[in-house]
Parts: structure tokens; sequence; C-alpha cells
């Protein structure tokens, strides 16, 4: 097999096994469209890495996390409903980036790459990375599992109970930060989305635990990856959309399964 | 009343400018039960929330217990459709919560057929029962239950009731409860707060007798139904302002409050 096409399936597993649990919180905290917002401000964190002359992924994951804070903090100071704020705040990252990239002529940079994933072009850097960053995430996410499931089921009763809400949600986003900027190498920022929520809803439908659903999810992820690729690989089609393609296709046909009952 | 779990004094909360509460007592002593009874807007539930610590009242000050256990009862739950959790997997959130334990406090509050169905399958009346036994599992000193009988039948607010009451017999515990309800308050509650964003009065509830066609309606469970026979020494006009002068039946606690009470108001 070619390098890169290893390369590009190591990448692709790593990023649906984690985004798999993740994105199941993701559906049931109705967090999809803050998981949008973050991801358009990505494109503003590599403008920004690019400008001050630090590694994009460093610069993305610094950018998100900031954002991620600014948001919770913006929801408790003003009236403003969470859609408009996140709605203000994805389109005028995103518009922000696009802009500083334009004013920097001297630098060339693969503009569709960010926006759609140039998950081919994964080099051995950018595989470290990427296989770090699902690792750091897997394991911290196994940690928070349960904290993360009594906030989602009722904050006040779990901070009744003595656990610290607002430090586990920050958590939460923190993780979502993390892995959006390791999956904006692999479907881009306008795509990065619907890795976590598609495969969390398609598994949704035939779970009875949270860990099967979390678990489905990964595997769906797996196989859309792995179904992405050879699309690409035997078509010419781009990989990134070609992966959200297969993990759509992979939902419809949930509806297909017959639901189990009892 | 340093054998109080909870103590309350001169709490004062405002959202907005606007008050909510005013200068309100409330403290809570082991195996004691505490209803908190009001109109909606009354502050009840803000109150709740100051003594459970999941707000800071402006003003005042809340002491509680040391390490004090408190079990809290929501008054709703929603978990979105999309979470696939069983009855077994929302009680076993409490930390060190077996299968076995799980089973013995549903089994406690009468609810042990649901262990394994899907949280959001079951009825009203059984998810109230879920959520008592998530705050006994806490084997809590204090229980605080917002509005426990909410969306529960008639019958069923009877059954309930007197189940809290053979709770607090079992366990010992402090019960704080809110209700809404004037005419169904146990006449096993050790004392009745009415909330009107102060204490509009406080004190031991009369022993109340089974009134005749309240015991023809309700058989047994006439004695948890029985209607709560309080006097207030004042009423309040639509505008809030007191109206009449009745007699004290019950103590008057805290200062007179400036914003509702007229001429007719015996607060001192």
């Amino acid at each position: 097999m070619a390098d890169f096409l290893l390369n590009a399936l190591l990448a692709g597993l790593a990023l649906a096994l984690v985004a798999g649990p993740l994105g199941s919180f993701v559906v049931w905290r109705r967090m999809a469209y803050f998981g949008d917002t973050l991801s358009h401000a990505a494109l503003l964190g590599v403008a920004l890495g690019l400008m001050l002359d630090v590694s994009p992924t460093l610069a993305v994951t610094v950018g998100c996390v900031l954002l991620a804070v600014l948001l919770v903090t913006l929801q408790s100071r003003q009236p403003l409903a969470s859609d408009t704020l996140l709605g203000i705040l994805a389109h005028s990252t995103l518009s922000l980036g696009l802009v500083v990239l334009s004013f920097m002529q001297d630098v060339r940079i693969d503009l569709m790459g960010y926006l759609f994933g140039d998950l081919l072009a994964v080099g051995p850097g950018d595989l470290a990375w990427i296989l770090g960053g699902s690792a750091l995430v897997l394991v911290l996410l196994s940690l928070l599992w349960r904290p993360l499931l009594a906030i989602t089921v009722h904050e006040e009763l779990a901070r009744v109970e003595g656990l610290p809400v607002a430090a586990i949600r920050l958590s939460l986003m923190l993780l979502i930060a993390v892995v959006i900027a390791v999956a904006m190498k692999i479907v881009g920022v306008l795509l990065i989305t619907s890795l976590l929520i598609i495969p969390a809803a398609a598994a949704q439908r035939h779970a009875r635990t949270p860990e099967q659903m979390a678990l489905g999810a990964s595997l769906l992820g797996i196989v859309a990856v792995c179904g992405g690729l050879s699309l690409s690989w035997f078509q010419d089609t781009p990989a990134g959309p070609s992966i959200v393609v297969s993990a759509a296709s992979l939902f419809l046909l949930s509806f297909a399964w017959p639901r189990r009952t009892g | 009343m340093s054998d109080a779990l909870i103590r309350l004094a001169g709490i004062g909360v405002s959202f907005r400018g606007q008050s909510v509460l005013q200068d309100v007592q409330l403290s809570v002593k082991p195996g004691e039960i505490v209803t908190l009874i009001g109109p909606n807007g009354a502050g009840k539930t803000t109150l709740v929330r100051a003594v459970l610590g999941l707000l800071k009242p402006d003003s005042g000050s809340v002491w509680r217990k040391p390490k004090l256990r408190i079990g809290y009862m929501p008054q709703k739950l929603h978990v979105d459709a999309t979470l696939p959790l069983s009855v077994l997997r929302f009680l076993r959130l409490v930390p060190g919560v077996d299968r076995a334990r799980a089973q013995a406090a549903l089994a406690e509050v009468g609810a042990g057929q649901v262990l394994d169905s899907p949280l959001q399958s079951i009825s009203g009346g059984e998810l109230q029962r879920v959520l008592l036994a998530r705050a006994l599992l806490r084997e809590p000193q204090l229980l605080v239950l917002d509005e426990p009988v909410q969306g529960v039948d008639v019958s069923g607010q009877a059954e309930l009731y007197r189940l809290i009451t053979q709770l607090r017999d079992r366990h010992g515990c402090g019960v704080l409860m809110v209700s809404h309800d004037l005419h169904l308050v146990m006449s096993t509650t050790d004392q009745v707060v009415c909330l009107n964003r102060h204490v509009c009065c406080s004190g031991h509830p009369e022993q109340v007798s089974g009134d005749p066609a309240f015991v023809e309606l309700f058989g047994q469970d006439a004695k948890s139904l029985a209607i709560y026979h309080h006097r207030h020494d004042h009423e309040h006009d639509l505008h809030g302002a007191v109206v009449n002068e009745a007699s004290a039946g019950l103590s008057i606690q805290g200062p007179v409050q400036p914003h509702v009470h007229g001429d007719g108001c015996k607060h001192g």
C-alpha cells in the first residue's frame, strides 16, 4: 500500500474512534451547532497561526479553546439565545479568517484543503499529532465518562451531588476543540461536525446503553472512513467529502435495519 | 438550634432588581418534615435553590451542617430522547451503586418493576419514584423535594406523601419539601412555612380531624389527604395588600415587610 494511503487510513481511523463517544455527547447535549461554530473558527486559527508563524494545529487548538471560553462567558452575560450567538460567532470568525488570509499575499496556502480537508496529504508529522491528540482525548473521555453522563442527565442534580459541573462542561468543550483541530486536516473545517454527529445519530437507533451508542458510533465511523477512502482511491473523488457521504449513507441505512424491540 | 441540619437567616434574593425573597428564615432538623407552601411566584423554588447551594442569596446567611449529605429530587427531569439510558443506569450515576442497591432503593419507593426500563418510557408517577430512589441512594441526612407529587394523580399524590413520611421514619432524615397545594398538605408535616416572597407565617399545622366526606372518598388515604386547617392571620388581596384580620394561630417570623402589608397586618 502506498505510504500516503496508509497515513490517511490511520489518521481517519483514529479520528473515527474518538469521534464516536465525543459525537454521542454532542448529540445528547444538542451541541451540534456549537461544534460547527468551533470548526468555522478553526480557519481563523489557521490564519493567525500563519501570521504568528506557529504550527496551525497548535494555533487552531488554542483558538478553539479561547472561543469556547468566550462563548460560555457570553452565554451567561447577555440575553441573546445560544443559537443566535453561535450563528454570529461561526460566520464572523470564518469570514475574519478568510479576510486575514487574503492580506497574506506572500503566503500560499491551500484554502480548499483547510475548508474540505486534505486527507491524502497527511504526512508523518501530521499523523503523530492526530494519533497523539486522539489518544489523549480518548483517555480523558473515559476518565470523565460518568461525570459527563451525570451532567448530561441533570446538571443541577449533579451539582447537588457534589460534581464540579462547570469544570466538567468546560472539559467537554476543550475535548471538542482538540478533536476539531485534529479533524481539520482530515475533513476540513466545513465538514468536521458531520463526522461527530452522523455516526452517533446512526448508532442511536439501535443502542440500548450510552456505551453501546458510543461504540457503535466509533464502528460506523470506521466503516465510513474505509468506505470514503476507497471511493476516493478508485473514483478519484475528494477524500473528506467522500467520507461524509459514506457516513450519511450509513445513517440512511440505519433506518432500513429493524429497530430492536423489548 | 445547634442540632439543625440547615439554617437560613435573613435571606434576600432579587432578579434584575425585582425582589423575589426578603428576609426569609428557615431551618430543618433531623427527622423533621418542613413543607414550603405558597402561590406561584412566591419564591419557593428560589429558596430551595438557596438551600441546595445552587444560588447565592444577595443577603443573609446559609448555614449547612458540615459534610451534610443532601438527597435532591428535582421538579422535573428531561433527558434527551437520543440518550439510551435505563432506570438502572440512571441510578448508577450515583457513585458506588450496584444493581442490588439500585433494586433495593426502587423497591423501597414501590417502583421495583421499572429497573430495566428505558428512563424515557416510564410514567410520570414512576419517574417521581425513581427520582426519589436516586435521592435515597445518597443516604441523605436531608431530603429536598421540589414539588414531589407534580404530575401524579390525586390518589397517587396521597400515596407519595405517605411514602415520604415512611422514608423519614425509616431513615431519620430531615425533609424539606415544596408544595403549592394549600388543600393537600400532609397531617404529618411537622412544620409548614407559608411563603409569599417573605415568610407569611410558619408553625405546626393543626392536628387535622378527618372530614367525614374525605374519609368516605379516600378511605385510609384521608389521614394523609386531610384539609389543611391553618389560618392566616391576614389575607392578601389581588395587589398583595393585607385585607382583613383573623385570629393568629401561627407564629409570625421576620419584621414587617414594607411591600405588601396594609392596615390589617398584625406583623408588629
